[in-house]
This record gives C-alpha cells, sequence and structure tokens, in this order.
C-alpha cells in the first residue's frame, strides 16, 4: 500500500501569487494513497527540507512528490532530503507547479486546476517508482579543452597545474586567439602580446598539456568521465619534429602576396607561413590552396631551402583518439563580415575598417608597424570616426544583443589615436555607454575628458565617399536630433561580435545545447554558469555570449575548477535512469523474442547479446542486455521493443501509462 | 454552458522541449493553461501506444515535441520519433485517429516564446474541431494496452 506525502511550495510569491497552493494540498490530500499533504512558503529552505524528512520519519512514506519549480531545478535538492531521511532518493519526484504553472497562467481557478492535475499526475507516477541506486561509473582523469584562445589557454594551465592531463587542440597553426591580435587592452593599456604570450609558452612547456594545433575536434563520443574523443590533426606539410622554426622557408617563398588572416588583411604572407612571430608553436604551415607546388607541381623553393629537410608535400592528415574524462569548450567567436554593413560601406571602401583591423594597426607588431594609417594610401588620417553598435543590438539585423566590449574598446581605439596622432580628431558615434567593471567608466571618462575624444550621442545612417573623404551622416540626439556630417579619413566600425559560423555544427558534435545566436547555453544561467546540460561538459569564453578577457579568463578558471573537482573522485555516480531486459523464470527466461531491434536503434551500442543456457551448458536462447555503463537513457529501445520486454528505470512503462491515465 | 476547453497532453524531451517551457516560464510568457506535460527523455521513448492512450483518456488534443534534428541529446533518438511518426501518422488516420489533433514539432531549450505559440494554436485549433468523443468510444472497447499492476 502506497504512502505518499505531497508537499506544496509558494515560492514566496511565484507559485502562492498566481496558484492557491493550500486548495492544491487539500485536493492532493484527497488522491487515493496520499496520507500526507501540506502546502509551505519555501520547501527548498531548511526548514522547508525539514518538514519532509520529519514526515518520511513519522508518516512512514514510501513516495514523495513536491510540487515548486521545475525539477531540472531542485530535483537534487529534495532527492537530497529525501536520502538523508532514509528514503530512496529515486522515490521522489516533482509537479512543476512553477515554469509549466504559476508563471505562464493567469490567476485564474483553470490555473489551480491544472496544478492538481499536474500533481495528481506525478502522485500516480511516485506510487509506480522502484528504489533505484546509483551507477558507478570510472572517471578518465584527462581533459580536452577545445580552443586555444585566452580561455582555453587559461582552462588548460589551470587543470594542467593541478596535476592533470590536458589535450588542447586549436584549430589554427598557433594558440593565441583573437587576444594576440589585440595592441593593447583596456582598462590598464597593458599590451596585450606582453601579458599572453608568456602564457602560450607555458602551455607549450607544460608536461601536463600535449597541444595539437592546425588540428579540430573531429567527433566525441561517450559520457561523463569516459568521453571518445577523436582529432583530426591536419596536414601541416612539415615535419614538426625536425622543424627548428628557423623561418628560411618563409623568407624564401615566392608567394608572398597572400592577405595575412592575423593581420586581418591588412597585410600579407607568404604561401608558407607562421601567423605571426611569437606563435606557439613556431613551425610554419603550407596553405595548400595557395602553394604554388599544389596548383602547378613546380616549385618547391622551400624544400630546397629547407636545412633540416623537414618539408613534406605528401603529409596526410591525421585522426588520433583520446579517451577523455572532461571537455572545456571555449571555441570563441568571430565579427560580423562585410556584407553585414552596406550603410556603411564596410568592404566596399578601404578606409572604412573593423575595430580588429584598427587593433592591427596600432599594434607594434601589425602591418604598419604601429603607425595609424589608413589602409588606402598609407597616409595618416587627420579625422577619425568610431561607430559604437556596428550591428548589435539592433533587431532589424536579427542582433539583439550587446557585444559587450565595444564601448570599452572604441574608447581604447580613440585614446590610442589620440596618443599616436596628437593633432588628430577622433569622433565616436555611441547609443549608450556601457562602461560595468572596475576602473571601467574612470577609462571613458579619461578618454572625453583628458583625450578630449569628441563623443557623439547617436546613430550613423550612411557612410560614404566625397572628394577622396568618407562622409559620415548622423545625427547627435543630444542637439534635438539635429543631423550631422563629419568628413573623415579613417571610420572604424565596432562590429557585433558573434557566435563562430560553426558553432551550431561544432555544438552538435559534442550534443551541447546552444541559443538562438549559436552561442552555447550554458545549464542554469546563474547558478550552474560554467556547465554544460550535457554532463562533463564545461564552458569558457565568448563561445558563450560576448565577453571581454578578464571576464573570459575568470570564466575559464572557472570551467577548469569544475574539471578538477570532477577529477578529484575516482569514480562517479550516475542517475540510474537505464534501460533493462526483463527477466523471468524458465522456460521463458525472458519476454524478450530476441529480435534484436533494440540493438539497431541504440545510439550507444549499449545492446548485448546474452546467451541463456541450460545446465549441460547448451544454448536454449539469446536475448537482449543492456550494458549498463554505456546506456544513456533515452528509451528509444523501450518504444520500438514488441514484447515490451525492454524498459526505462525512472520512466517505464507502467509510469508513463499511470501518469497518463491520471490526466 | 461557457465555451468548450480543450484537453491537451504535451510528450516532451527532458533537454530540448521541457528546457524550452521552463524557459517560457522564466521569460512570464503566458499561455492557454489547458496543456498537460508529460516528461520523457527523449522523444525516441514515446511509444505510440501513449499517444492512442491520450486518446482514449478523453485527450482532445497531442502536441509530441523534441529536440530539433541534428541536436538530440541522445544523438539520434528525434530521427527515430521522427520516422516512427511518418509512419504511424498512415496507421493512426487508418484506424480513424483525427490527425488535426496531433501535432509534431521541435522546440529548442532557447525557445521559450516558440513552446507559447505552439500550445496556443494547437488549443484554438483543437477547440474550434470540438470535443473529441468518437475515438474513446471505440479504444474502450478493446481495453488499454498496458495493464497497471499497482493497486491505489
Amino acid at each position: 500500500m502506497a504512502r505518499i506525502g505531497v508537499f506544496i511550495c509558494h515560492c514566496g510569491e511565484n507559485i502562492g501569487s498566481t496558484v492557491d497552493c493550500a486548495a492544491v494540498a487539500k485536493a492532493a490530500g484527497e488522491l487515493p494513497g496520499v496520507v500526507h499533504s501540506v502546502d509551505y512558503k519555501y520547501m527548498c529552505s531548511d526548514p522547508g527540507q525539514s518538514m519532509i524528512k520529519d514526515a518520511i520519519r513519522t508518516q512512514k512514506l514510501t513516495g514523495v512528490v513536491v510540487g515548486a519549480c521545475s525539477p531540472r531545478m531542485h530535483e537534487p535538492t529534495f532527492r537530497r532530503a529525501c536520502n538523508e531521511a532514509g528514503l530512496n532518493p529515486f522515490l521522489c519526484e516533482m509537479a512543476n507547479l512553477r515554469e509549466h504553472c504559476s508563471w505562464v497562467h493567469e490567476k485564474l481557478p483553470d490555473t489551480t486546476a491544472k496544478a492538481i492535475d499536474l500533481v495528481r499526475i506525478l502522485v500516480e507516477k511516485v506510487k509506480r517508482n522502484k528504489p533505484l541506486s546509483s551507477i558507478k561509473v570510472p572517471v578518465t582523469k584527462r581533459a580536452l579543452v577545445l580552443g586555444g584562445g585566452i580561455a582555453g589557454i587559461q582552462a588548460a594551465l589551470d587543470i594542467a597545474g593541478a596535476g592533470h592531463e590536458v589535450v588542447l587542440v586549436e584549430r589554427s597553426p598557433s594558440i593565441g586567439g583573437h587576444m594576440a591580435q589585440l595592441s593593447e587592452t583596456f582598462p590598464t593599456l597593458d599590451c596585450s602580446q606582453c601579458i599572453l604570450t608568456p602564457r602560450m609558452v607555458e602551455v607549450a612547456q607544460h608536461p601536463n598539456i600535449t597541444l595539437y594545433t592546425y588540428s579540430e575536434l573531429e567527433s566525441l563520443e561517450g559520457f561523463i568521465g569516459n568521453f571518445k574523443a577523436t582529432i583530426r590533426k591536419r596536414a601541416r606539410g612539415v615535419d614538426e619534429k625536425l622543424c627548428t622554426g628557423c623561418g628560411v622557408c618563409t623568407q624564401k617563398c615566392p608567394n608572398k602576396k597572400i592577405p595575412s588572416e592575423f593581420n586581418e588583411h591588412l597585410g600579407t604572407r607568404p604561401a608558407i607561413y607562421v601567423p605571426f612571430p611569437q606563435a606557439v608553436p613556431n613551425k610554419p604551415v603550407i596553405d595548400r590552396d595557395r602553394c604554388t607546388y599544389y596548383s602547378k607541381g613546380k616549385c618547391q623553393v622551400c624544400a630546397k631551402m629547407c636545412p633540416t629537410k623537414a618539408i613534406r608535400y605528401d603529409q596526410e592528415d591525421e585522426l588520433i583518439t583520446i579517451d577523455i574524462g572532461a571537455v572545456v569548450a571555449a571555441t570563441g567567436f568571430t565579427i560580423k563580415g562585410t556584407d553585414f554593413f552596406p550603410e556603411y560601406g564596410y568592404g566596399q571602401y578601404p578606409n572604412v575598417i573593423t575595430g580588429l583591423q584598427f587593433e592591427r594597426l596600432a599594434s607594434a607588431s601589425g602591418p604598419t608597424l604601429g603607425v595609424i594609417r589608413r589602409p588606402s594610401d598609407n597616409e595618416i588620417p587627420e579625422n577619425v570616426v568610431f561607430i559604437a553598435c556596428a550591428g548589435s543590438r539592433d533587431s532589424a539585423k536579427r542582433l539583439s544583443y550587446c557585444s559587450k566590449i565595444c564601448c570599452m574598446y572604441t574608447a581604447k581605439h580613440a585614446m590610442l589615436y589620440k596618443h599616436k596622432v596628437h593633432e588628430g580628431r577622433a569622433h565616436v558615434f555611441y547609443m549608450d555607454i556601457r562602461a560595468g567593471g572596475k576602473m571601467y567608466d574612470e577609462f571613458v571618462r579619461r578618454a572625453i575628458e583628458e583625450d578630449q575624444v569628441n563623443y557623439i550621442r547617436g546613430r550613423v545612417s550612411r557612410v560614404f565617399e566625397r572628394n577622396g573623404k568618407m562622409i559620415v551622416k548622423g545625427v547627435d540626439t543630444l542637439l534635438n536630433g539635429q543631423s550631422i556630417e563629419i568628413e573623415a579619413d579613417l571610420v572604424v566600425l565596432a562590429t557585433a561580435m558573434t557566435a563562430q559560423p560553426d558553432a551550431e555544427a561544432t555544438a552538435q558534435r559534442m550534443k551541447i545545447s546552444y541559443d538562438a545566436d549559436h552561442f552555447l547555453s550554458e545549464a542554469h544561467p546563474k547558478l550552474r554558469p560554467v556547465e554544460m546540460n550535457t554532463a562533463g561538459i564545461f564552458v569558457a569564453g565568448a563561445c558563450q555570449a560576448p565577453k571581454d578577457i578578464p571576464e573570459t579568463v575568470a570564466q575559464a578558471s572557472a570551467a577548469a575548477s569544475k574539471v578538477v573537482g570532477l577529477f578529484s573522485r575516482s569514480e562517479l555516480a550516475r542517475e540510474p535512469v537505464v534501460a533493462t531486459v526483463n527477466r523471468t523464470a524458465p522456460p521463458l527466461f525472458s519476454t524478450c523474442v530476441g529480435c534484436f531491434l533494440c540493438e539497431t536503434a541504440c545510439p550507444y551500442q549499449a545492446i548485448e547479446r546474452d546467451d541463456i543456457r541450460g545446465r549441460d551448458g547448451q544454448l536454449i536462447r539469446q536475448v537482449a542486455k543492456v550494458n549498463q555503463g554505456v546506456c544513456q537513457g533515452c528509451g528509444t529501445c523501450v518504444a520500438l521493443c514488441r514484447s515490451k520486454a525492454i524498459d526505462l528505470q525512472g520512466f517505464t512503462n507502467e509510469q508513463v501509462f499511470a501518469e497518463l491515465l491520471a490526466v | 454552458m461557457s465555451e468548450f476547453e480543450p484537453k491537451i497532453i504535451a510528450f516532451v524531451c527532458n533537454w530540448c522541449t521541457y528546457a524550452g517551457a521552463d524557459l517560457t516560464g522564466t521569460s512570464r510568457i503566458k499561455y492557454s493553461s489547458n496543456v498537460r506535460i508529460i516528461r520523457l527523455p527523449c522523444t525516441g521513448r514515446i511509444d505510440f501506444m501513449l499517444i492512442l492512450q491520450a486518446f482514449g483518456q478523453g485527450a482532445d488534443g497531442i502536441i509530441v515535441s523534441g529536440c530539433h534534428p541534428g541536436d538530440c541529446h541522445y544523438t539520434a533518438g528525434n530521427y527515430h520519433a521522427r520516422r516512427r511518426w511518418m509512419l504511424f501518422r498512415r496507421l493512426m488516420d487508418f484506424v480513424g485517429v483525427d490527425l488535426r489533433r496531433v501535432h509534431f514539432s521541435w522546440v529548442s531549450a532557447a525557445e521559450g516564446a516558440k513552446w507559447a505559440e505552439l500550445v496556443n494554436q494547437v488549443v484554438d485549433e483543437v477547440r474550434t474541431l470540438g470535443p473529441y468523443k468518437a475515438f474513446p468510444q471505440r479504444f474502450h472497447e478493446n481495453g488499454f494496452p498496458v495493464q497497471l499492476t499497482v493497486a491505489n
């Protein structure tokens, strides 16, 4: 005989103001099998949890239903409370009265009626719950960090520093990411490379870190503690063991007019190249799409010149499979391209550039050696206009979010320009100035007050060319929307930060969620900001949302600490939501008929064939059996099974049909 | 007698649509209260007997919703569901289920607003169709597909 306890939470006003919680508790108390039903202001609080524990002990409850928030929020909390009171945690279920009821409906009798229905559905389910015990799985103490920007570098160093092995995979020929491209960083004007490159070197030299550059994640199988990652190490065309990084090949390569990706197409590079002088590893890559040898079959200058004979034209991609316990996704961001700003003339006029291009112009290692020169004629610009929110916060362009870093870097750019060109004039068109952060607002004030940057509150409608000048047409909303025109020599767009173009594919490869803008979705926006919904996968940096360097580093360290926490255990307890095949007395042994439809349906190859043998060892029949360490509990096999021999613990046929009968 | 209020049962997966419906709540988007959600790990878990049972139970409309193609937490559960659904539709049509009452959709964890829209749209459509009495009668003559063994 079931003895169910029902606990209805008001969640302060969140549920209580829309749903009549007392009425729900009263109605639940009258359901068959319910012996105890109460409501309380905050069930998740300490007194609330004590109420549940006391009731379990005094009422000898065999099951608990908590009508409160989403089980995705507090199911672990209440299951833990039940466990502490001696009730198997899997005999506790939650009815979602907040996210699925009080928050989405008006205060009407129907809403309370729905809440009662939701509780009744779960009461019928929990009556049929079976006590389960967690499944123990081993943990491989090796982490995969995907992306070698500052986020990935920080995460890799932290995990490696804690004594665990790290595999760092970077798509481009060198680690460093966008931070390596920056000139100076706000709000301290630290030289970006000066603070980054020592970290890059540390990564390369760390005994716990295996670095794969020019490589990509091909596939990720498995689950928390037990992933199997396949990495595609693309062919560099260079034997990394023999190459000393002397640079003769890059100097001698006759094909030098290729736009440099690192310099945002403002400079050039050869077909065999190292993206930038401080690259890690300092080993070149042959760009096969541009190398004359691959297109015409001739040249081979680099091979002839190489003192260590390290050039390998016939090198092929290599696939490397590694066992991994946890993954940190730090795949970074990109910025909006030329076709996105026809009104600003980007892509049409050479003197309309992006903020990232300006970084390269301002960088001492950039194409102009740190002198601000405009791309069209290499003249030093006298008037520079910076346009903030180029693309961001513009729902007409389907980018409603704020890119977060542009207010700060625009102030920095204007400041750097003024420091380098004293007599020059810098103008900034802005919507709002968002400078929340330590010393951030002070930094913007400094740009306006000390460096006399002309801040104009208003948007730009058009940028066009007239008599060799860029005409920026906009309004000043602080002057009653008066329209203004500025004759500029250079226009810098603070372009929107967006997810990587292949972010969706990357997320799908790792089976993690992403949002409408293709940024990765954390498990909870406030309480689980570095975890993904898929256990064992963590996130760091701008692949989750636009963020600046300090925030990225903080998040990377947070993700690393989560990984280290996971690795502090030698085995993990996994939810026992797995499939089982029934076993019955002879002569049937199981209702499984051995059709093995489940075997073909299972995405994890968790179905095995079990031989049932008589005492003489003779094979009687073969039935399905689930490898519970491999099964992830999707239940696809259950829905397929013709003889209902396979069932999913926690979501059994009996439970689900009972839920339906209670609707 | 007030206007007919349909009873809608939604079978959703835990990872996308259930989370999406949670987001609808967190975003405080209002929608019709006629829907009752049954949470399952994956749309691949949805045995189509559940749908017949739901109609037998007096549901006026059904929603089945999971992760978008390619986004399944379990790699391929939603593909199984989709394929099964394509076949089952014809069978349901054959046994006399009104297909306008069965809705299959993809709602991701980020699509809170889409979930509210979907529910409202299904409720409106089923409301104009009226109560569904024909199928439950026939269904009950043949009994339930699964016997419940635990007594109340």
